[in-house]
């Protein structure tokens, strides 16, 4: 088996609250990313996957755990330095908003160019100028459009200049933070289309985070589901999407508004999340929102086990797929 | 709505902008109604309209705004004509508004709970006495957990699904017969969208009070609405009961916007996207059907001749020289 790109061990973020307090806002999370794959992550507001996303991309420093890119640890480098490594440019992100994103006062030649400049160190014009033509086609913006800036644009073509900023450098990891949530939907279908052709011919492993789960049913090989700092469930798409094993990662897929659905016949998951400042490991954190719930849950914390292929849950009672 | 007036009759409604860089042609031929009890949603892509058109009937409108022609009555009143004073004793007690971000559209120094007094003192003749007891009531009907405590909490101490909640028991402080949510969910969690809509609905039903839905979601409209009208580019180009308007999409706008919106069923290769912006509505020469430049189905007419009505079975309508 060929090594991962990336490895995530028992990986912890910590913050302090006050002077004993602290916020566990990833806690003892593992999971890995192999070259040319997709993974989805999702979850509600608040679960730790931006925190999560910060730790990869290393702008924060851990508390506890690993990052291993390239079989390489990278979790020791601290964040302030690691925009000087050989990382740097290898690691991408598309972020939430094109609008927000993108400097008002930079063309989108300029944004495209940037990381040409600072990370890969392009100096010469003609070939700052091929590249960033290149990105450009690669993102289906036209080169007319170069010149312009962001207010000049339209949302989807925004969305492409952030895409062609981020895979300008050819990273193998882009991590993608709700690419389309700003864009209607008569546009999100050409930058799906467009992200998943992009994988396909420039070999790159995707972390999408989305809490749109039909998107990341289109998109993602592989699903992690997130809740106030743990991993939950996490496996194959379809088998997740198909047969939740979670009751969390069940409630929320039975959220999702569909054509056609009847709400009046769904069970929504009912109140809110527990407190993420110092939470009890012995108390599993969806405690108190559980259908499921028995006394058990609130002794014991449950650990990730596995249920089917690749396919693990972290709950006493897990729903196990029939065998249809 | 046999032979009873509805509640909200908006004819041939046509608003425009003066703005430095010419007019806006926001809204032309707008034509709306809601009957007692019902929920309509209005759905279409951002800058279609639909928040305008809420603003217009509310008659909450930016000064630079003009009403070109048309009429709205709500209630046997004519909302176009009425004083100032009079539309006053309307807004907030007889249609209430939800907007789309509660963060911002709650005041962000004065406690929840005395932002409810400040509604229930203009419009009802609560006893200075009552009001705490009453807010806290209302506090308690949208179900927000410990609500005597929460009445002295200020909007960044709550979530953003408390905050929305704490919009709803605003707007409903009067029992308005009129419920006007503009997007109430965007930016909110699936599962808290879920909650949210469930108590929307079940207090609309409980009070006998109609509902316009703004949303740009489809499946959520589907879930939610008797009735669906869809916006595109100012104009309403079809209007049918849900399971009509799924069943059988007969303006290629609303055909494409089905086609584009993700569902568990689809796949990428099968999500479809709609070519084209909309059309810059400040053009003097905007083409009669302003879908024709993107319309796969458009005919000779379409640009130049002025739209036709057509009438399907049941109240189906469609604005359009060629439906399917």
């Amino acid at each position: 088996m060929t090594p991962n790109l990336l490895d995530i061990v028992d990986l912890k973020k910590h913050f302090p609250i006050g002077r004993r307090s602290l916020l566990h806002a990833v806690d003892e999370v593992s999971f890995e990313i192999a070259r040319g794959e997709s993974v989805g992550l999702v979850g509600e507001s608040g679960c730790g996957k931006s925190t999560l996303v910060r730790l990869v991309t290393r702008m924060i420093d851990p508390t506890a755990g690993d990052i291993i890119f390239s079989g390489r640890n990278i979790g020791f480098i601290p964040a302030r330095k690691f925009a000087e490594t050989q990382f740097r440019p290898k690691i991408q992100m598309v972020f939430q908003d094109p609008t927000d994103s993108l400097n008002p006062r930079f063309t989108a030649f300029d944004t495209i160019a940037e990381p040409l400049r600072l990370l890969a160190g392009v100096k010469d014009r003609a070939t700052l100028t091929e590249q960033v033509f290149n990105a450009a086609r690669q993102t289906g913006l036209p080169e007319e459009l170069l010149m312009r800036f962001p207010h000049q644009l339209s949302g989807g073509q925004k969305a492409r200049v952030g895409i062609a900023r981020a895979i300008a450098l050819r990273p193998e990891l882009l991590i993608l933070d709700e690419p389309t949530a700003a864009l209607d939907v008569s546009v999100q279908a050409t930058i799906l289309k467009l992200l998943a052709e992009l994988r396909e011919t420039l070999g790159m492993s995707y972390l999408f985070v989305s809490h749109d789960l039909n998107v990341v049913r289109m998109l993602c090989d592989r699903v992690i589901v997130m809740y106030l700092g743990k991993v939950v469930e996490q496996g194959p798409t379809e088998a997740v999407f198909r047969h939740p094993a979670h009751p969390y990662t069940a409630g929320l897929i039975r959220a999702i508004p569909s054509i056609g659905g009847r709400p009046e016949e769904r069970e929504v998951l009912a109140g809110e999340a527990r407190s993420p400042v110092d939470p009890d490991p012995r108390v599993c954190r969806l405690f108190g929102r559980c259908p499921k719930q028995v006394d058990r849950c609130r002794t014991e914390g449950p650990a990730l086990r596995e249920v089917g292929e690749r396919h693990q849950v972290a709950c006493h009672f897990p729903q196990v797929a029939s065998a249809a | 709505m046999s032979g009873e007036a509805p509640l909200l009759s908006v004819k041939d409604y046509s608003l425009e902008f003066r703005t430095r860089s010419g007019t806006v042609h926001a809204l032309e031929d707008v034509c709306i109604e809601v009957a007692k009890g019902e929920t309509v949603g209005i759905v279409g892509e951002s800058g279609s309209g639909k928040s305008v058109l809420s603003f217009g009937i509310l008659r909450i409108l930016d000064a630079a705004a003009e009403v070109k022609s048309g009429s709205i009555s709500f209630a046997g009143m004519d909302m176009l004509g009425a004083k100032e004073s009079a539309l006053q004793q309307v807004r907030g007690r007889e249609i209430a508004m939800i907007f789309q971000n509660p963060r911002t559209a709650l005041n962000p120094i004065r406690k929840i709970g005395k932002q409810i007094e400040d509604v229930l003192r203009t419009h009802t003749s609560t006893l200075q006495s009552d009001l705490k007891r009453k807010a806290i009531e209302c506090l308690a009907q949208v179900r927000i957990a410990d609500p005597e405590r929460r009445y002295s909490a200020y909007p960044f101490e709550l979530s953003g699904g408390q905050c929305q909640r704490v919009m709803i028991a605003l707007s409903l402080a009067c029992n308005p017969s009129l419920l006007i949510a503009d997007e109430p969910t965007t930016g909110l969690d699936v599962t808290t969208q879920a909650a949210i809509m469930e108590l929307v609905s079940e207090l609309a039903r409980a009070r006998n009070m109609a509902t316009i839905l703004i949303t740009h979601d489809l499946a959520l409209a589907s879930e939610y609405c008797d009735r669906i009208v869809v916006m595109h580019a100012g104009h309403v180009v079809e209007s049918a009961s849900t399971a009509t308007l799924f069943a059988q999409p007969r303006h290629p706008y609303t055909a494409r916007l089905i086609a584009s919106t993700p569902s568990p069923e689809v796949d990428i290769d099968s999500l479809s996207s709609i070519p084209g912006n909309l059309p810059d509505l400040r053009r003097n020469d905007l083409p009669k059907c302003r879908f024709h430049a993107r319309c796969d189905r458009a005919v000779a007419q379409c640009a130049v001749q002025a739209l036709p009505e057509v009438t399907f079975e049941s109240g189906h309508r469609v604005r359009c020289f060629n439906p399917l």
